[in-house]
């Protein structure tokens, strides 16, 4: 049975700041530091969005793409985020709920720092696979912290991506998928603690890169593949540096990259990182597109996927939801106050 | 008192050694020391080590853990491990050749080493700045790196070095650093690299800072005579001496220059019955860029206000009468702090045995090793002669 993704939808809230107005608060060379990371602006969600309705946004656009699917036929909704706003309370059963999926379903909430949403697509590609459900929605989304002053808080971004995965009139089949998982101390938030603390140059070389080489490597060695025979690649981007270096690693070119990769434009979305990525190449591919996907999440593993995107394609009613471009088309920009004030850094009267 | 000779060195790559312990890089280091002096261990009596702090990775007793690892804790060697800041390995050769000199022991391993990279760099900063005056200096929120950053606005004020020569010690490191396999940055830069790269303390830069850094470096050493007897390549240690000054800067005269340096290092000529202009390689202590040109004029190898000039026109590049730091020093090779002053050693010693491969300084008779502890308040200099 070709499991695959059926429908996918994209969202990032619509407000942006910039490195220079982050470094001007904090006395920091903030204009250096966007050049060092390769990060022109980053996207801020308001003071009403969260985990949930970012993902709901996402789900609702996919869900408009597929007319023709039933929601009450989806069986399990997985969102994967480290920024849930709830600690004991799923976010994934909102989501099931505003597209209508409820109540014959299973759903929970995932964690694996920036990988929850590549794991989702995983753990629904089991369960239709098996013949348990006939489809499972997997979201990857983050509203990411950043410790005030931090390195973080330059990328530190919000938005997510929602794929409904199933074995009918898929748009892109999923050929395989394998992961590469270790106990590697590199990124780490504990419970109660409002911001992540991280290893500083610990988080490069023994965590995102030989995490996603390894994953990559096993891929294109099981498939028999090599770089060349793919038309795009998405690979994590907790900065605009590093999927440019990892790409140079595995010999993918700039060509390759260029539409999976947002951070730019957007900052780091954590779990809605790899996600948007891949939507946004999904929005520009044909049918015979061949995709190389790698996400990673600190702790850390990467989850590796080959992709082909089908004839089906051309009847995927794309145009019933906007494109990522449409969604990132109009930004307004915040000045430092008002970020403050969204992000809730600004102590308020009980 | 006996004339000392080294007859092995042996050190690990320096830089982010994220894969290793402190013990399995300490313990590779003494073993390729005593496999290069052709020895089995079994002849070695006593350990001095070279290791700055123990909190960078929660250990202390770190003399015991070398002595029980190295296989030499079943046989009783005794152990000892030094401390005097970034010149802990210096102090540490300086014991074992005392050790040696007097008598008391007959086959040494002096090691160094230090495993920083496990820290996050704030916590590995906070135990750095702790070689100046925690309580007069650090206190007050004075870290290691600014107070070099006062030193070189002074000098650049006195007018004894421009911001651009400052600079160049770090491109000289790194034209050497590219020829050393172990050293921790094989890039060449440029000065502009320098000068353009991320403010620390004005006025140095990222790029004026030496790395914290992971690595071990070993040497053993016996009496000269003994050396003789023993078919190897050796080299004869011609002097050692150390120096001692305030912990804390402000208590100086004059802080353009480390009084510690210049009055070990004229004694060491003394001993050694030579001359500063004799001197054909030099390994000194470039935690900051600015050190390494006080370095140079405070041991008499350039006038006062000359050496920084001398080093911008590349006058001391592995090619000149005046080699300096062909490892990298520092700056390029890395800078695990207790192992640094060993590493120099070990730099010198295969110059002078004619064994530093890429990087060797033709016909070289005398080398220098500088090492320092905090601003200048423990020094010792080693003068190495090849036989």
């Amino acid at each position: 049975m070709d499991v695959g993704i059926v429908s996918y939808g994209a969202y990032v809230p619509r407000y942006r700041i910039k490195p220079e107005e982050i470094g001007r608060v904090w006395g920091a060379d903030g204009v250096g530091m966007g050049r060092g990371l390769k990060i022109e602006q980053k996207s801020v969600p308001s003071p009403d969005e969260d985990v949930i309705t970012i993902s709901a946004e996402a789900a609702r656009y996919m869900m408009d793409r597929v007319p023709d699917v039933d929601p009450q036929t989806i069986g399990a909704v997985y969102v994967g985020s480290e920024s849930h706003p709830y600690a004991v309370k799923p976010s994934s059963g909102t989501v099931a709920e505003v597209i209508q999926a409820t109540p014959s379903l299973t759903a929970a909430d995932l964690e694996f720092a920036c990988k929850a949403g590549t794991a989702a697509i995983q753990i629904c590609m089991g369960l239709v696979g098996s013949g348990m459900i006939q489809y499972g929605v997997a979201v990857g989304a983050d509203t990411s912290q950043g410790a005030p002053g931090d390195a973080l808080e330059y990328s530190a971004s919000a938005g997510g991506a929602a794929f409904l995965i199933g074995s009918e009139k898929i748009i892109a089949k999923i050929n395989k998928t394998m992961s590469f998982t270790t106990d590697t101390p590199d990124f780490w938030r504990r419970e109660g603690q409002p911001y992540p603390s991280h290893g500083g140059r610990f988080t490069g070389d023994p965590a995102y890169f030989k995490h996603i080489t390894s994953a990559a490597e096993m891929l294109l060695d099981d498939q028999g593949t090599k770089p060349e025979d793919y038309d795009h690649a998405v690979f994590h981007q907790p900065n605009g540096k590093f999927p440019e270096r990892v790409a140079k690693m595995l010999k993918f070119t700039p060509e390759q990259i260029v539409n999976g990769l947002l951070t730019p434009a957007i900052g780091n979305t954590y779990s809605g990182a790899v996600p948007l990525g891949l939507a946004n190449v999904l929005d520009k591919s044909k049918p015979g597109d061949r995709i190389f996907v790698v996400s990673y999440g600190s702790g850390a593993g990467s989850d590796a996927f080959d992709i082909t995107v089908t004839d089906e394609m051309k009847n995927y009613k794309k145009e019933n939801a906007p494109t990522l471009e449409k969604v990132l088309e109009n930004p307004v920009y915040l000045d430092y106050a008002l970020y403050a004030k969204y992000k809730g850094t600004i102590r308020m009267p009980e | 008192m006996r004339e000392v000779a080294i007859v092995g060195t042996g050190i690990t790559k320096f830089g982010e050694l994220w894969d290793k312990s402190f013990r399995s890089i300490g313990i590779e280091a003494g073993i390729k020391a005593i496999e290069d002096a052709g020895m089995s261990g079994s002849e070695v009596d006593g350990i001095f080590i070279g290791n700055m702090s123990s909190r960078f990775i929660n250990q202390q007793h770190i003399d015991a853990l070398i002595a029980d690892y190295s296989g030499m804790a079943t046989r009783n060697v005794p152990a000892v491990r030094t401390e005097a800041g970034g010149a802990s390995g210096g102090v540490a050769f300086r014991q074992g050749v005392m050790a040696i000199a007097s008598g008391m022991h007959d086959v040494v391993l002096v090691g160094g080493a230090e495993k920083m990279t496990d820290l996050d760099d704030a916590g590995t900063a906070l135990i750095m700045d702790s070689t100046a005056d925690a309580e007069w200096e650090g206190s007050m929120g004075l870290t290691l790196t600014s107070l070099y950053a006062m030193i070189a606005r002074r000098m650049i004020f006195e007018g004894k070095v421009t911001r651009e020569e400052i600079a160049s010690i770090a491109v000289n490191a790194h034209v050497n650093g590219a020829r050393n396999s172990n050293a921790q940055f094989k890039n060449v830069i440029a000065l502009e690299t320098v000068l353009r790269s991320g403010p620390v303390a004005d006025p140095l830069n990222v790029f004026d800072c030496a790395p914290y850094s992971d690595g071990a470096a070993a040497v053993v050493l016996v009496p000269l005579e003994q050396a003789k007897k023993m078919g190897v390549e050796y080299v004869k240690v011609s002097a050692v001496t150390q120096a001692s000054d305030t912990l804390a800067l402000f208590q100086r005269e004059d802080i353009t220059t480390f009084k510690a340096t210049t009055v070990a290092a004229k004694e060491a000529y003394k001993i050694a019955g030579i001359e500063a202009k004799d001197i054909n390689v030099a390994e000194v202590h470039d935690d900051y860029t600015v050190a390494g040109l006080m370095a140079l004029q405070d041991l008499g190898l350039f006038k006062s206000g000359e050496a920084g000039k001398a080093v911008l026109e590349g006058q001391v590049g592995i090619d000149s009468k005046m080699a300096l730091n062909p490892s990298g020093g520092l700056k390029a090779r890395g800078y695990p702090v207790g192992a640094s002053g060993v590493a120099q050693i070990v730099e010198i010693t295969e110059q002078l045995r004619n064994k530093a491969d890429n990087r060797q300084v033709a016909n070289a008779k005398y080398g220098l090793a500088q090492s320092v502890g905090g601003t200048g308040s423990a020094v010792t200099i080693s003068i190495l002669e090849a036989i």
